[in-house]
């Protein structure tokens, strides 16, 4: 049975356009699943609805085969759905690390010593141990933002929803996050959604689904999804660098493969030329 | 902007440093208390209290001159109610006349003593701010307040709304800032003009961060669902303040001071010299 599992799902802030209308969709155990989508198609609306923070108007959604419409499940679903959202300095609860940190778990009544571990691991998870004792005002965009994230993973969430949280840090910041993500996903199997408007977020995914106007546009691997150059570029998104970069050599007659999508991709291609 | 050490906290690690919050925060009532038990010109029981800040300076491992800078923002309020007493209060013998003002002898120990009672409370209090960060102060206000549970006071919801607005302080000078700079960018002028004009230059700055505030409460209150807030139903806390020798030696020290305040208004200094 599929982790996450949303049928038909209508939802509208308004009750006159829906912000996510009729979508279908199921995330397996493990997976990690990139959401792109133009501003306003609707991504950040689903990252709500994965957690219950906005219940739909129509159709079913299960998580861990819990019902987000029955309002006894939505503490259990959103300690298995860990989200992080854009903005680290609007999450974060507490002037130092590891009382912010230890929000969740206080919510859930765990005792003392465990969140004492809790915190260990969360913050060793993302490579903030030695912040512990910081406040977090003095950190970076990026460490904020792993601060937050490892507030969310102090809850041992099943989930991990990453709601364009790389969108307001630097470069490196973004990296650091990603990697976190990562290295979540493959080392811990915590089943990874990054909903993101960055395409080179993209390609490391096992699945991604792009979103138009609420609704579900295409759906499939990386490379199934990039290898559509026109519906791309009609749902206003565009390639991963490397893939442009390819593209307009093959189109000066440089004999290297299409479908390429990561720099390492793209090196070996023409590192294959001489 | 970024670095605004809220309060005054002095980190370091000292006696007074590692003094329990609710103690502290109990004792500085009670040296306010003392502060005020001083008899009338009982310049003796000042002395004892000053002897006693200057102490608890020293075992805090604060340097005095951050203790008396403290003083600086009353110092308008000391001179003042000094000035008063000096030039109204006319008790005692006539020691000084020019024109229309007349200084009397118990006027002049009445500006004295109310100098020095008002310097002490001040000093006193500062210590506690100094030595006690704005987190620790605010767990020990919940803690203390604990007992008003039973009237039904929310001491958990106030202690949270204490810790997050302390929590978001530096978030929102550091907005105000940019603000006030974006403004100034677009011509905004806050310097010149008489005090109406000036008042009238906030609201392009008060408006914006109002809207910003509220945008950032909303999105905080989702973090803090998503986090599993549900109240303080079943929550448990990461942190337990424990008292410890110091506690019971500090709260020693001042009922001595205030004992030793107590026999010099019932017998005067000598007698209890001699």
């Amino acid at each position: 049975m599929s982790l996450i599992n949303l049928e038909n799902v209508s939802f509208s802030y308004d009750k006159r356009i829906n912000a996510v209308s009729n979508v279908t969709l199921s995330v397996e155990q493990g997976q990690y699943v990139a959401i792109i989508g133009h501003n306003g198609s609707g991504k950040s609306t689903l990252a709500k609805l994965f957690n219950g923070l906005v219940l739909p108007d129509s159709g079913s959604l299960l998580v861990d085969g819990l019902d987000v419409l029955n309002k006894k499940h939505l503490l259990e679903i959103r300690k298995r759905v860990g989200v992080v959202f854009q903005n680290p300095d609007n999450q974060l609860v507490a002037s130092i690390v590891e009382d912010d940190v230890a929000f969740g778990p206080e919510n859930l009544g765990v005792n003392r010593n465990e969140i004492g571990e809790r915190i260990d691991f969360a913050l060793s998870s993302v490579g903030m141990q030695n912040f512990r004792h910081s406040s977090p005002t003095r950190l970076s965009g990026g460490q904020k933002q792993r601060i937050a994230i490892a507030g969310v993973l102090a809850l041992k969430p099943k989930i991990l929803v990453l709601d364009e949280s790389t969108a307001m840090l630097d470069p490196q910041g973004r990296k650091d996050v990603l990697d976190v993500a990562l290295k979540l996903n493959k080392e811990q199997k915590v089943t990874v959604i990054n909903i993101t408007h960055y395409m080179d977020e993209v390609v490391s995914a096992d699945k991604v689904i792009v979103m138009n106007k609420g609704k579900i546009a295409m759906s499939g691997t990386p490379k199934e999804i990039f290898r559509q150059k026109q519906k791309i570029e009609e749902y206003k998104l565009e390639l991963p660098l490397p893939a442009i970069i390819a593209d307009k050599l093959i189109e000066q007659g440089v004999g290297i493969k299409d479908g390429v999508l990561t720099e390492r991709e793209l090196a070996e291609e023409l590192c294959r030329l001489k | 902007m970024k670095d605004v050490s809220f309060g005054q906290y002095y980190p370091t690690k000292s006696f007074v440093h590692n003094l329990d919050a609710r103690i502290k925060i109990l004792l500085t009532i009670a040296y306010i208390v003392a502060v005020f038990l001083v008899g009338q010109f009982q310049f003796m029981g000042f002395l004892l209290c000053l002897i006693f800040v200057i102490l608890a300076t020293a075992f805090a491992k604060v340097p005095f001159f951050r203790v008396l800078k403290s003083i600086k923002g009353i110092l308008f309020v000391i001179v003042l109610s000094a000035i008063l007493q000096l030039f109204f209060n006319q008790d005692g013998a006539l020691i000084f006349e020019w024109s229309f003002i007349k200084i009397y002898d118990k006027g002049l120990l009445m500006a004295g003593f109310i100098i020095a009672r008002i310097t002490l409370v001040v000093l006193g209090a500062s210590l506690l701010t100094l030595t006690t960060s704005p987190v620790e102060i605010a767990d020990g206000i919940e803690s203390l307040l604990y007992p008003l549970k039973w009237i039904k006071f929310p001491v958990h919801e106030f202690a949270l709304i204490m810790s997050i607005a302390l929590r978001f302080i530096p978030t929102l000078l550091e907005e105000t800032d940019r603000i006030i700079k974006a403004q100034k960018a677009r011509g905004a002028d806050f310097e010149s003009g008489n005090i109406f004009k000036k008042a009238k230059a906030l609201i392009p700055i008060l408006i914006p961060l109002l809207i910003c505030s509220f945008r950032r409460a909303d999105e905080l209150a989702d973090a803090m669902d998503a986090r599993c807030y549900s109240g303080s139903k079943n929550r448990t806390k990461y942190k337990k303040m424990r008292l410890s020798w110091r506690d019971l030696v500090g709260s020693l020290v001042v009922a001595l001071l205030i004992f030793g305040i107590v026999q010099f208004n019932v017998t005067g200094f000598l007698a209890v010299v001699l």
